[in-house]
Formats: structure tokens, sequence, C-alpha cells
């Protein structure tokens, strides 16, 4: 048994003005993912996502929260950058989609190719890239999760609650529309 | 909870008890004691063996949060009871700077006076302590062998220990 127990609640709550958000700010369930682009098992939880976005419309807010190891995963915090210099014009999202859809190409001149492909301003993104510009926000989001009880990735919260169960579509999915039920009552 | 009876036999050295001391090899050439910390907390990691897959990923999340262990000047020992060699090939395969110890001779020695050795099976439950600088075990916790303690415990018994000392 242990000495101390706690629960894993989310310590950084979801903001509009912070957080890359999908979904509307009222919907009954908040779906928060801390991810590395470069992890395999964020790479399956990808598509699963996206069918539940799918699936739940306009019921389901996903924000997503990086959570670069890169101990493992030498290109993971480069790409979490990447994302962020995206986002810096506009286009968090489609970054963040290209980034899961090739995860074994995320070298320097692969996020370079995405950001143009992307018609991002290079310029601009290079210099991002090579002044870290946005390592100080990837690395908040980091912190946010090791405080809030990430022990791995994909670590999700529903609610701003650690969800442990498996990622597995329709577990993820009835997990979901659980927590819509329980808003209900 | 959901933990089961074999985990709620395991009772770890709870807060206030002093740390057993130890001297286990970190390298075929090094030892490392836990007395050559003394005015720093240690926070020692006791997990059950290199190489397997729930250890590689927690160890692998101590070393990205470890800025965040030496901001509370903290130092970070992982004990296994591998022996050296596997610890150097595994140290270098996942990138781990921190020191991993050979609990090996006699084996699971320091695990036992932890009171987390796992006669069952020859390894150690995956255990986490923090000692302050003084060598009390200020917080101790044991996981369920297959799941990843994650990070934020040790961060919040550091905090408690920096908040004590500053009172």
């Amino acid at each position: 048994m242990s000495t101390t127990e706690w629960e894993a609640v989310l310590t950084m709550p979801v903001s509009e003005d912070r957080d890359h958000v999908q979904g509307p700010a009222d919907a009954p369930v908040t779906l928060v993912e801390y991810g590395d682009f470069e992890c395999p098992h964020c790479g399956a939880a990808y598509p699963i996502v996206k069918q539940v976005q799918d699936r739940m419309g306009g019921r389901l807010r996903f924000v997503f929260r990086h959570f670069p190891i890169s101990t493992s995963h030498p290109n993971a915090e480069q790409a979490a950058e990447a994302a962020e210099a995206a986002a810096a014009q506009g286009r968090f999202w489609p970054m963040h989609d290209l980034l899961f859809e090739h995860q074994r190409r995320l070298g320097d001149r692969d996020l370079r190719g995405y950001a143009e492909q992307l018609g991002l301003g290079l310029e601009r993104f290079d210099r991002d890239l090579a002044e870290h510009v946005h390592a100080p926000r990837v690395h908040e989001d980091f912190l946010s999760g090791v405080r809030s009880g990430v022990n791995g990735t994909p670590t999700f919260y529903v609610n701003g609650v650690r969800y442990d169960d498996s990622y597995e579509l329709e577990t993820l999915h009835a997990a979901l529309e659980g927590a819509v039920a329980s808003q209900r009552g | 909870m959901t933990t089961t009876n074999v985990d709620e036999r395991v009772s770890p050295l709870l807060s206030g008890t002093r740390a057993p001391d130890f001297e286990l090899r970190s390298a075929p050439d090094q030892t490392v004691s836990l007395a050559e910390f003394r005015g720093r907390p240690v926070i020692l990691v006791f997990y059950p063996g290199d190489w397997s897959p729930v250890c590689s990923d927690q160890l692998a999340l101590y070393q990205a949060v470890l800025p965040e262990f030496q901001g509370f000047n903290a130092q970070l020992l992982g004990i296994s009871v591998d022996g050296i060699w596997s610890h150097q090939a595994f140290a270098r395969d996942r990138n781990l700077h921190f020191p991993l110890l050979a609990d090996f001779e006699p084996k699971g020695e320091v695990a036992r006076a932890y009171r987390v050795y796992r006669a069952d099976d020859g390894t150690s439950e995956r255990a986490l302590y923090v000692i302050d600088a003084d060598g009390i075990v200020r917080w101790s916790y044991v996981s369920p062998v297959g799941v990843n303690p994650g990070a934020d415990g040790i961060l919040r018994a550091l905090e408690n220990l920096a908040e004590v000392g500053a009172s």
C-alpha cells in the first residue's frame, strides 16, 4: 500500500485562449490529450480521436498538449515546436495532423516541408525553430502534464480527470458518452 | 482502490524512518553510497528490471523531468537487482544520464532493507522514496508493478521538503 494517495487531475485547466482547442467551449465533455508526435502509441490514438470527434460532433471539445519524451524520441521536441510555430501562423491543427500522419519523418527538413505544404511563412517558421521561440510553451505543457500525473504518452483527461482505461475506439467513445450523461445527471 | 492483496501486503518504510544506508556499484569501477548525498534530497527509484517496457517508460520520463528534480537540488538514483553490465547497456540504449545502482550481490539486499523486495520473482517492487537532506525518509510509494507511477508524487514530496526547509 502506498503511504500517500492522490487523484490524477488536470492541474492546469483548459484555457480557450492558451490551448489548442477543437469543438465548442461549452461542450459537455472535454478530452485533453498529452501527446508526443514521435510516439507510436500517440500515432495509434490519432485516428481514434478523429473518429470519436466525428461521432460526437459538437458534444466534444478536444485539446492537445505537448508531452515530448526526448529521451526516447529525439525528434519529438522539434516536432512539438514546429506545431507551435504553425500555431503562431494560425495553422496548429493542420500541422498536428501532418505530423501524426508522418511520424517517421520528423527531421528538420521534413518539418520545413510540412510548413511549406501548409503555406506558412517560411522565414518566420525557420527562425522560430532555430531560435526555439516556442520551447517555453512546449515545456509549460510538459510540466503541466508531469504535475497532472502524465506517466507516458498518450495520457488523456476526461473533464479534468485522468482516463486510465483503453483508448480503443468503442471504450473511449463509451467513456466520453458516459461523461456526457453524468453532466446531464 | 483496485490494488490487489499482493500489493496491500507491501508496506514500504514510512515517512520519518531513517533511510538505510547502502553502497552499490553504479559502474564497473564506481560505487555510490546514500551517505554521500547527505545535505541534499535523494529520489530513490526501485524498479523491477532493466529492459522491461514499463521500466523503460518510467525511467525515460524521469530523465525528461530531471531538470525539475535538479531544481530542488535532488539526486535521482535508479536501483534494481540487475548487474552493472546490464545497467550500463540499458542506460546507453535509453539515453539515461543518472546512476543506475546494481542491487546484485547479495541480491536484493537493499530492496529488502527498504521492504520492497519481491521474493516471489526475485525482483523489487516499483517503489519510490524521497529522502531528505538528513537521510530521513519523507515520502514513499509502491506502485502496482505494471503501472508507471509518473513523477507528480515525487515533485510534490520535494516541494513539501522545500517548504519545511524554508519555515
